[in-house]
């Protein structure tokens, strides 16, 4: 079954040269929330702009709900909302004047009770009548979600969310998103912060230097690229590792009270068991054992490093 | 949907504009008031005092038009311009190039807002005219044709000029230094067969002139140039500012990426 959004062969290179999207291809599906992760210039707001009709692409389609985003543009907007990167709203309008404007601009009839649920549900009901100009940073990026969802988008497209604001706000947002997922919203957020990714995502799509490396879902790409340290603090600190139990990449602490072995979760054998066997007949007796997962970040970086290497060669 | 218009887009558009027009109510219809009893003052009461009449009409009562079509021309373009470079200075223009709306839902909705606010404001300059002049207007409907053509002209040339500029400065220069200028040479305070054949002949070069004849025609019965000429003038400039209006939207310049 064709996604809610699918992207085929998208590229877009600018006026001045600059390739920033290549041959981009991936679909999105009904209800899932897509993280798009990248460094500075990855393109990943290309490729939202050229999704939402802020940017033209130079070859390539997308469609939205079925709907050719060339051919149907009308329809596929419809479909979908978007909260901009950087905050933008008449400063002297009231609160719920914007989100009745963006509602009519959609082609919808007032609904008074729906922007009464929207704004209610961000927490701006009391703030209704403020002008934007008055509200703090939080509010206004709320605000902007409100115009998004004024006329009930199935897609929502969150461009850096949560850039510039304070753990609290972010947790804030976060909880926002769970709504929207629960009551079936499709989002695409692009962020830095891979623990945003981590702790919202079902899917985590990274993009470097125009090009999408991978779509897969969080857990899978956690599985396919995390590695996992076994940390095996001892009983009595170690001068060195000894020589029996070399060519494993153990590594000793400075101060010889830890062993750190790094395995990989998808091997058949971790070597684990071979490990604490070894530790036993070498004479070292086990303290404790932890297991650390490698984040997002790690993993992350590892992928874009890569790209980086194959760029060299 | 690709076919038909989004009329709650076009309301929107034209809502929010007039809505921000009425929050400065002050500002948007004391100021051109008070310019206009000044232009009566000076006009009418000082130089009226040694030019009796033109062509019959009493000199107080011959500027009413030309002060309309004045105030008609500068507020069109003002509110046009700014109306749409405002969002591109805030950032919201986002907004219309996300939505459905198209070229023709969002020109709809800034001219008809900027062409609106013209109108009332001229309207409520003749009607502040009847304090200082008697005032009688031989051709209702075509005042008011010309009158509706002129705002819709010059609002689109507003609304092209606001597309074009990116930064205020850009925004005032044309107002300030063609508009005006061809207003003022255009008749507004006399008529054209005033001056002397060679800057007569300049004069009818000001398309401006063809508005000013035709709105004063519509009053008075006098014209400097024939009115059907007038007419063609003003239809002409509303068919290309609304082809450059579609080519802006249709090629994204100063618009998308």
């Amino acid at each position: 079954m064709a996604g809610i959004i699918e992207i085929d062969n998208l590229s877009k290179q600018y006026g001045s040269g600059t390739k920033a999207l290549s041959n981009v291809s991936m679909s999105i599906e009904e209800g899932e929330i897509i993280a798009l992760l990248g460094p500075n210039g990855a393109g990943k707001t290309t490729l939202i702009s050229i999704i939402c009709g802020l940017v033209e692409a130079s070859s390539g389609s997308v469609s939205v709900g079925g709907h050719d985003l060339r051919k149907e543009w009308r329809a596929a907007r419809k479909l979908i909302g978007l909260v901009p990167q950087e905050i933008a709203l008449e400063p002297f309008e009231k609160v719920i004047n914007c989100v009745r404007f963006t509602r009519g601009l959609y082609g919808e009839k007032p609904d008074e009770a729906y922007i009464e649920q929207v704004l209610r549900s961000l927490a701006l009901w009391d703030k209704r009548d403020a002008a934007t100009r008055e509200l703090s940073g939080g509010m206004k990026r709320r605000v902007l979600i409100a115009k998004a969802l004024s006329h009930r988008p199935k897609v929502l497209f969150l461009d850096e969310p949560t850039a510039g604001v304070d753990v609290a706000l972010r947790r804030e947002m976060w909880q926002v998103v769970e709504q929207l997922r629960k009551d079936g919203v499709t989002i695409i957020l692009t962020t830095h912060y891979l623990e945003e990714a981590e702790e919202m995502a079902d899917r985590i799509g990274v993009i470097n230097h125009g090009q999408l490396l991978l779509v897969k879902s969080k857990d899978e790409l956690m599985g396919e690229f995390g590695k996992k340290t076994l940390t095996i603090e001892v009983d009595a600190p170690l001068e060195a590792i000894p020589s029996g139990l070399a060519g494993r990449g153990l590594v000793l602490s400075q101060d010889g009270s830890c062993i750190s072995y790094e395995y990989d979760t998808r091997a058949e054998r971790t070597g684990i068991a071979r490990l604490l066997g070894d530790l036993a007949t070498n004479g070292i007796t086990v303290r404790d054992v932890s297991t650390r997962q490698s984040s997002l970040e790690e993993v992350f970086m590892s992928l874009v490093e890569s790209d980086k290497s194959e760029d060299a060669a | 949907m690709n076919a038909s218009i989004n009329w709650p887009g076009v309301w929107a558009i034209f809502h929010h504009e007039m809505m921000r027009f009425f929050r400065t109510i002050w500002q948007s219809m004391a100021s051109p008031v008070v310019s206009t009893v000044l232009y009566f003052v000076v006009f009418g009461a000082a130089i009226g005092g040694r030019i009796q009449s033109v062509e019959g009409v009493p000199y107080g009562a011959f500027i009413v038009p030309g002060l309309m079509m004045l105030t008609v021309l500068q507020q069109s373009v003002s509110n046009a311009s700014f109306g749409i470079y405002f969002p591109k200075f805030s950032g919201t223009i986002y907004e219309y190039l996300v939505s459905p709306v198209g070229w023709i839902e969002v020109t709809m909705g800034f001219v008809g807002a900027a062409a609106a606010k013209a109108m009332l404001i001229a309207l409520i300059i003749l009607g502040t005219s009847f304090f200082f002049v008697g005032v009688h207007i031989l051709h209702p409907f075509w005042m008011l044709a010309f009158l509706f053509l002129t705002a819709l002209g010059f609002s689109l040339l507003g609304f092209i000029i606001g597309l074009w500029a990116k930064s205020f400065e850009q925004l005032q220069i044309i107002p300030m230094m063609v508009i005006t200028p061809l207003v003022f040479l255009g008749g507004a305070f006399y008529s054209a067969n005033m001056l002397p054949p060679f800057w007569e002949a300049v004069a009818k070069l000001n398309p401006v002139l063809y508005l000013i004849s035709g709105f004063r025609w519509s009053f008075f019965g006098l014209a400097d140039v024939p009115v059907g000429v007038s007419l063609m003038a003003v239809a002409l400039m509303v068919g290309v500012c609304f082809a450059i209006i579609r080519w802006i939207f249709a090629t994204g310049w100063r618009l998308r990426e």
